[in-house]
């Protein structure tokens, strides 16, 4: 089966991006395809490579990163609920005149018709949050 | 590209947390792909559309007018779950009067809102192929 995978919960707050985390990986290990995971809301702070959680706990951000270097996932970050919350990427960081970016690896930001694009093209479209 | 019907369901006050504006953002740009589209206003969602918000003291902005603007994105299936309402205190006549043109029928100004019981909208929703929920 055909899965997309929106994020709506930001990382540590909410279990929704873990397990979110987990539906994907099980999903991938059961042979289905994943066409793209959609981060939104505060699902968008998945994305910062600056996180430094303590080392007996989980990196969110990592995470994701390796399983889509490993499974070659389409990770997408809303643009405008990115842009809100200071996620940018090194492109955008330029455009808006800021000093820095903070995109993870893996993560790409583009707009919202990626999310309706996702509910058109899969068989399912899996929506983690509140 | 194939037509599916959209389904995006607002159960959020519209201040407080961002799902209602950021719903609202989903709901417009998914305007641009002609697809089947419909809204639920349910629970705390049907703050969204009550009539006369001001958010002056807040500090935020008032969102709620692009509402409105609903029915020019061909968005006119706007269903109100009647008990959710109740439960509120509130009536249709507290919620925004939202229209749309019908087209086919020389462009005659009709109701988006549709009152529905719990039970009418779990079969609306029955009959969805992709539910967002905010």
């Amino acid at each position: 089966m055909k899965i997309s995978i929106q994020v709506n919960e930001g990382p540590y707050q909410h279990e929704a991006s873990d397990t979110a985390y987990q539906f994907t990986k099980a999903a991938l290990a059961a042979g289905h395809e994943i066409f793209r995971v959609f981060f939104y809301h505060d699902g968008v702070n998945n994305a910062t490579r600056l996180a430094v959680p303590p080392q007996d706990d989980r990196n969110i951000s990592a995470q994701w990163s390796e399983l889509a270097k490993e499974n070659n996932l389409d990770m997408v970050v809303c643009i405008a609920a990115a842009q809100r919350r200071g996620i940018m990427d090194p492109d955008e960081a330029k455009r808006q005149g800021l000093d820095a970016d903070n995109i993870a690896e893996g993560f790409r930001i583009s707009g919202l018709g990626q999310l309706i694009e996702a509910g058109i093209e899969s068989d399912r479209l899996v929506v983690f949050g509140d | 590209m194939s037509v599916k019907k959209f389904m995006y369901v607002n159960r959020k006050a519209p201040y407080g947390t961002i799902y209602a504006l950021e719903s609202l953002e989903v709901v417009l740009i998914g305007a641009a792909f002609d697809q089947d589209v419909s809204l639920a206003f349910i629970g705390d969602g049907v703050y969204q559309l009550t009539k006369g918000q001001n958010t002056e003291a807040i500090g935020q902005k008032n969102f709620s007018p692009t509402y409105s603007a609903l029915g020019d994105y061909d968005v006119n299936k706007i269903y109100v779950e009647k008990e959710s309402l109740e439960e509120r205190g509130l009536t249709l006549d507290d919620l925004q009067h939202l229209v749309w043109e019908d087209e086919d029928d020389d462009w005659a100004e009709k109701d988006s809102i549709r009152l529905v019981s719990r039970a009418e909208l779990a079969d609306v929703l029955d009959e969805q192929d992709i539910i967002l929920s905010f």
